[in-house]
């Protein structure tokens, strides 16, 4: 076959690329911007990021921001991976279809139905709005995509490797931990930085649990933006969009990797 | 033969002041509607070595998953020490299981797996050291102990899930099939190792095999399965020289079933009228026949002898005509056609080197065996 790329290849892959990264490019390089117009380049400086760690109220936001994105991605893990197990391993139990559906539901549901439904839950039991209200509401939306990346995984996951354990004595609960954890840790893995991505760059939910005292990042520069984008904004995302990327690319280079040893080591089982 | 053996014989399953291990109580397993163990009634005695035998597919893994504990019965019970274990856990009975997707832990090395069971016993770090060591040099693993189980061959993987299952040396062992993947000689090997291990420990073993030959070496007693149901349990010369039905009979070994009408004769004996000009099969019936009935006489293939000549001293007699000779070395199996059509095969030793040369494709031979070679089956 020939792999080389052809012509019409080459454009395709151009344009699409340039769709989909140019916008960021032109942030990336307006943040370096001399002047404080933001369309008129002035020439080259990084005066904005100096300005960025002086500005207190965008600080504070960033740190909300990942209190938030690491509590309720820890707390969706527990409770996603938890629900991926009982959905797979529990059988044929009464309600099981309810049960899976009421999980997946979330994932199609409007964000702004999810929402407000969470902000009339928050006003009738009179829970004040804040930190904690958001990592309430991440943790609802986030664990139904952790449940599903583990779930994917527990279906391919050998039953037998939990029955050895209990026929040498685990516990069923000690089977969990010593045998089917370590081996679905990076599907888990995965799930946590999917929880931690989706509730670091959530708007919509966010806004609608947020409280006065508490704003998370997207929140703030959306509200900035309203009043005219400044070159600090600029120098924000240019951040934002590094440690996505960072993180991003850790997490699919370390779960490729381990879910190609783990694939070579189930072949090689199966072919014994 | 069984009968011959003398009185001191182990043979619990004789004595009716024994009591069973394992006791089988009208036990069926149903998944959905398809039958996997059809009513099965069985006992399994304290330091037996019992084969499970039967075609794939007719319920021995499932019968060993209820006794581990992942099935529960759907009728009956299943007593172990005369305790039933329903409502007991699989972690909390003291049987173990080696499974026949051997299910080694991946993340853990050749050391780790073996050593899993001890763990879990809080039993002290050395006497953990000193146990998998010993079974690691028993399964000859020893150069493995660091690798992990995609690290290393098929037959290697068997021997280290076995291993994992000796380790804690449970009063009940569950084998599944656990020599399939070694090398005959391998094979052997480990057989009389785990003979020696039951005569050391006292362990009572169950063990599936599709390999005849290893059950008639290790087992105290085979059962052989068809379709969920136990057609027959016997001592292995038992099961060989008195199958009780047809299956059984063609399923251990080979053999010659030839069908036809009994009649009775002298002494207790049998004429069996099995074609028309042929001279009847005189047999010894183990049950009594009626006259005129449909029988199958099941002979194996080492009782007939092939000669130029009748042999006056056996009482029955055929004329065969050699179509194909099977050359092993040790022994040739002669493959035979009587006058009436039917195929027999017969076997002899080569004791002397060459000496049976002289028969040959198309020879026409004669062949003789006694009227107690065979066993006359009604089924
Ligand atoms: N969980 C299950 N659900 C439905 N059917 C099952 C289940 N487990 C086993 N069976 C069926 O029960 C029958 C007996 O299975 P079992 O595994 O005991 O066979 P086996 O005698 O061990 O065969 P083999 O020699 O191939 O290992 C098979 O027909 C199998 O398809
Ligand atoms: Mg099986």
């Amino acid at each position: 076959m020939n792999r080389r790329l052809t012509w019409f290849n080459a454009t395709s892959l151009t344009l699409g690329f340039a769709f989909l990264y140019l916008p960021m490019l032109i942030l990336i390089i307006f943040s370096f911007n001399e002047s404080k117009l933001v369309t008129v380049w002035a020439g080259f400086s990084p005066k904005w990021y100096g300005e960025l760690l002086r500005n207190e109220q965008f600080l504070d936001a960033a740190w909300v921001t990942l209190k938030v994105a690491a509590l309720s991605s820890t707390l969706a893990t527990v409770l996603g991976t938890m629900a991926a197990y009982v959905l797979v391993r529990a059988g044929r139990f009464p309600g099981r279809t309810l049960f899976s559906g009421m999980i997946y539901a979330p994932l199609v549901m409007p964000e702004v139905i999810t929402g407000l439904s969470l902000l009339l839950l928050f006003i009738a039991i009179g829970l004040d709005r804040g930190v904690f209200t958001i990592v309430l509401a991440h943790t609802t939306f986030a664990m139904c995509y952790v449940s599903v990346v583990v779930s994917s995984r527990l279906m391919t996951f050998d039953r037998s490797l939990e029955e050895a354990a209990l026929d040498l004595g685990c516990t069923p609960f000690e089977a969990f931990r010593l045998v089917t954890l370590p081996i679905i840790t990076p599907a888990v893995i995965s799930g946590w930085l999917l929880a931690f991505t989706l509730s670091l760059d959530d708007l919509v939910i966010a806004s609608f649990a947020s409280g006065p005292s508490s704003t998370t990042l997207p929140i703030k520069i959306f509200s900035a933006v309203r009043l005219g984008v400044s070159p600090e904004i600029n120098a924000l995302s240019t951040i934002m969009i590094g440690i996505v990327a960072v993180g991003v690319i850790t997490a699919s280079l370390v779960s490729k990797r381990a879910i190609q040893r783990q694939r070579r080591e189930e072949v090689e089982g199966v072919r014994a | 033969m069984a009968q011959s053996k003398p009185q001191n014989v182990f043979a619990p399953w004789n004595d009716p002041q024994e009591k069973p291990l394992i006791r089988f109580q009208n036990v069926t397993k149903r998944f959905g509607t398809f039958t996997a163990i059809d009513n099965l009634t069985l006992d399994i005695y304290r330091r037996e070595f019992f084969a499970l035998l039967g075609p794939s597919g007719c319920g021995k893994t499932t019968m060993m998953r209820m006794l581990a504990g992942f099935e529960t019965p759907t009728e009956g019970t299943i007593l172990i020490d005369g305790v039933d274990v329903g409502p007991i856990p699989p972690n909390k009975r003291a049987v173990n299981m080696m499974f026949q997707s051997y299910a080694l832990f991946p993340h853990l090395t050749v050391e780790d797996n073996i050593a899993f069971g001890l763990r879990r016993d809080k039993t002290d770090r050395s006497s953990i050291a000193d146990r998998v060591s010993e079974m690691l040099r028993l399964t000859r693993l020893e150069k493995f102990a660091k690798r992990k189980p995609h690290q290393i061959s098929g037959g290697q993987r068997q021997r280290v899930a076995l291993a994992r299952s000796l380790a804690k040396a449970p009063k009940l062992l569950l084998l599944d099939e656990p020599l399939g993947a070694l090398d005959r000689k391998l094979r052997e090997q480990t057989q009389f190792e785990l003979m020696d291990i039951q005569e050391k420990t006292g362990t009572t073993f169950v063990i599936v095999t599709h390999d005849q030959e290893e059950a008639m070496t290790v087992a105290s007693r085979v059962a052989v399965m068809d379709h969920g149901k136990v057609i027959q349990v016997d001592t292995p010369a038992g099961i060989y020289e008195t199958p009780n039905s047809v299956y059984v009979a063609d399923f251990i070994g080979d053999v010659n079933i030839i069908r036809g009408k009994a009649h009775p004769a002298d002494g207790g004996l049998i004429r069996i009228h099995y074609a028309e000009g042929a001279e009847p099969i005189l047999a010894t019936p183990t049950q009594p026949v009626a006259a005129g009935q449909d029988v199958a006489f099941a002979i194996r293939p080492e009782k007939i002898v092939v000669a130029w000549e009748p042999d006056h001293s056996r009482a029955n007699h055929a004329r065969g005509k050699i179509i194909d000779i099977a050359y092993l070395g040790n022994i040739s199996t002669y493959h035979l056609e009587l006058p009436s059509g039917q195929k027999v095969s017969a076997q002899m030793t080569n004791a002397r080197r060459l000496a049976r040369r002289d028969f040959t494709w198309d020879d026409e031979v004669w062949l003789s065996w006694s009227d107690t070679a065979g066993v006359v089956l009604q089924d």
